[in-house]
């Protein structure tokens, strides 16, 4: 399908890190049911290294492609480079996501920061909580007028 | 395998449609509105379809329009009740929760204009009843428009009745007929129908041509002005090679409704069987009361995009009413409607069978569909919620 690049075809069909972490040192869950997706990151983290990273996705095709680009581009990285992952980055790793895919990108940003936030929670470690997205008053999951369906 | 299970967004056309095209587009080229011989034998076609597309429908052929398609024939079907009831102060119009947005945004723009119009709810199913409209109707009602059957549940509704209730309040009925137009046998004086939309592609025709069946005596809104085709009411001229192909693929549909329901509610049936074996599923639409050919099921814990996507791998062309397919937050206005909510309607998938479908395809079809469900609730994290108890199965 035209919709999506190949990379997100590829990632889509054959998603890398799908599963679960048994005692992951950060879990973050993101997005809800109602809106039609929800990503969770599971993070095993050693001396400060991203040494293993999870997924679940419920959602479309870009949902599932970046929340698998988003745990290869963290995999093997510093947390401070996991912290400082944009969905931008996420999006254009991907060859680019169509416009009203775009959130499915911010989730995979936002499901990171989410699992690390939990990560430095469980672990007391001290952190600006201006550097992490707050969920709850994000109003990108209010709907809109229905405007398109099946023909 | 290759199979195309979208035949609700539209169909391949026919062997019998193009070949009814062709002359019109090699060799008969006339404007139906010239004088001379070359005008007047494609006259004399435009003649001959509109009478065959009349005889069709049980109608006079001076009450077929020939439109842009189903959604022009809705638009204008509504701005003629309302042009009608102007005339005596009649603001009101009666329609459905499900329609088609050709027939919601069209009274949404009425109700801008200063009409009121009551949306009546549907029951789990998506039938609206004779009794509803009847109690909805008020002296100012200047039409009722409520779908034949519709495109995304194919719940076929009881038109003969709300016919007969709108013929003795005395207020027009019109319905969209265009996923029912060849596939459901339609006698527009026997339902009481006073005005009726239907489109071309959805019988194996040409896309981009219609019909308005407008009964004697309603005066068409004219939206689109410039000369004097159709009768003045719809300017331009007439898409003969379309007309032509619209013409043989409504005869040829139409001659064999029966057969071709014969052969695909069985089929339909089964697909629907092995579908509901999916745990936590259900089917959208009503049983029994439904298009021979359409399917819509929900899957509880997935999203409906990435199935689609999956199945096209797997050579299913098929649709959703997530809101990730239409471009929207909000899934199908439909689905919501029959009483499904956000999480559920998510996930959910039509497929729209054609007439050439098998058996061996059916089962292939439900195969897929188990596969595809499976495998995506493997990863999902709300299936992963429900099945260890923390979210509660809504199916």
């Amino acid at each position: 399908m035209a919709l999506y690049s190949e990379k997100v075809m590829d990632h889509f069909r054959n998603p890398r890190n799908v599963g679960t972490i048994e005692n992951a040192d950060g879990i973050g869950e993101v997005g809800n049911a109602k809106c039609g997706d929800i990503m969770t990151i599971y993070l095993k983290i050693d001396d400060d290294v991203i040494s293993d990273v999870k997924f679940e996705t419920f959602g479309c095709g870009s949902a599932i492609a970046s929340s698998s680009m988003a745990t290869e581009l963290i995999k093997g990285k510093p947390v401070s480079d996991a912290l400082a992952l944009t969905n931008a980055a996420v999006a254009e790793a991907l060859d680019g996501l169509p416009a009203h895919k775009l959130h499915c990108s911010v989730l995979a940003e936002e499901a990171i920061k989410s699992a690390l936030k939990d990560y430095y929670d469980k672990n007391g470690i001290e952190y600006d909580a201006s550097q992490f997205p707050d969920c709850e008053n994000c109003d990108h999951c209010e709907a809109e007028e229905f405007s398109i369906a099946l023909d | 395998m290759k199979i195309y299970a979208d035949n609700a967004a539209t169909t391949a056309m026919s062997k019998t449609a193009i070949d009814a095209m062709i002359p019109y587009m090699a060799g008969t080229f006339g404007n139906p509105s010239s004088l001379h011989s070359v005008g007047q034998e494609a006259a004399e076609a435009l003649n001959d379809a509109r009478t065959r597309i009349a005889a069709c429908l049980g109608a006079k052929p001076r009450e077929i329009t020939f439109t842009s398609g189903g959604s022009e024939a809705d638009n204008q079907a509504i701005l003629t009740a309302v042009k009608i009831g102007a005339r005596k102060n009649k603001k009101h119009i009666i329609t459905t929760a499900i329609e088609h947005h050709a027939i919601l945004h069209t009274c949404k723009k009425m109700e801008k204009q200063g009409c009121e119009v009551t949306y009546l709810p549907v029951d789990k199913d998506g039938l609206v009843t004779a009794e509803q409209v009847a109690a909805a109707i008020r002296p100012d009602t200047c039409l009722v428009t409520i779908m034949f059957a519709n495109n995304e549940i194919g719940t076929i509704d009881t038109i003969a009745e709300i016919g007969a209730v709108c013929q003795q309040a005395n207020v027009l009925f019109h319905t969209d007929a265009v996923q029912a137009a060849g596939h459901v046998a339609i006698d527009v004086n026997a339902l009481n129908i006073d005005m009726l939309s239907l489109s071309a592609h959805k019988f194996h025709g040409p896309k981009g041509i219609g019909v308005l069946y407008a009964r004697r005596g309603v005066p068409l809104a004219t939206l689109i002005e410039g000369g004097a085709q159709e009768r003045g009411k719809r300017a331009g001229t007439e898409n003969i090679p379309a007309i032509m192909g619209m013409a043989a693929a409504l005869e040829e549909a139409c001659a064999q409704i029966d057969a071709t329901a014969a052969k695909l509610t069985p089929l339909r049936d089964r697909l629907i069987a092995g579908l509901a074996e999916i745990p936590h599923s259900i089917l959208n639409g009503h049983a029994e009361k439904r298009l021979p050919s359409n399917v819509n099921f929900c899957f509880e814990g997935i999203e409906g995009e990435s199935l689609l996507l999956l199945l096209d791998d797997k050579g299913v062309a098929a649709s959703s009413g997530s809101a990730c397919t239409s471009g929207s937050l909000d899934p199908s206005h439909v689905l919501l409607a029959i009483g499904r909510i956000h999480d559920v309607a998510h996930g959910s998938l039509r497929l729209s069978l054609g007439e050439d479908i098998t058996e061996e395809q059916v089962d292939y079809l439900i195969a897929a569909t188990k596969d595809v469900v499976a495998y995506l609730r493997g990863m999902s994290p709300v299936w992963r919620d429900l099945t260890t108890g923390k979210r509660e199965f809504i199916l």
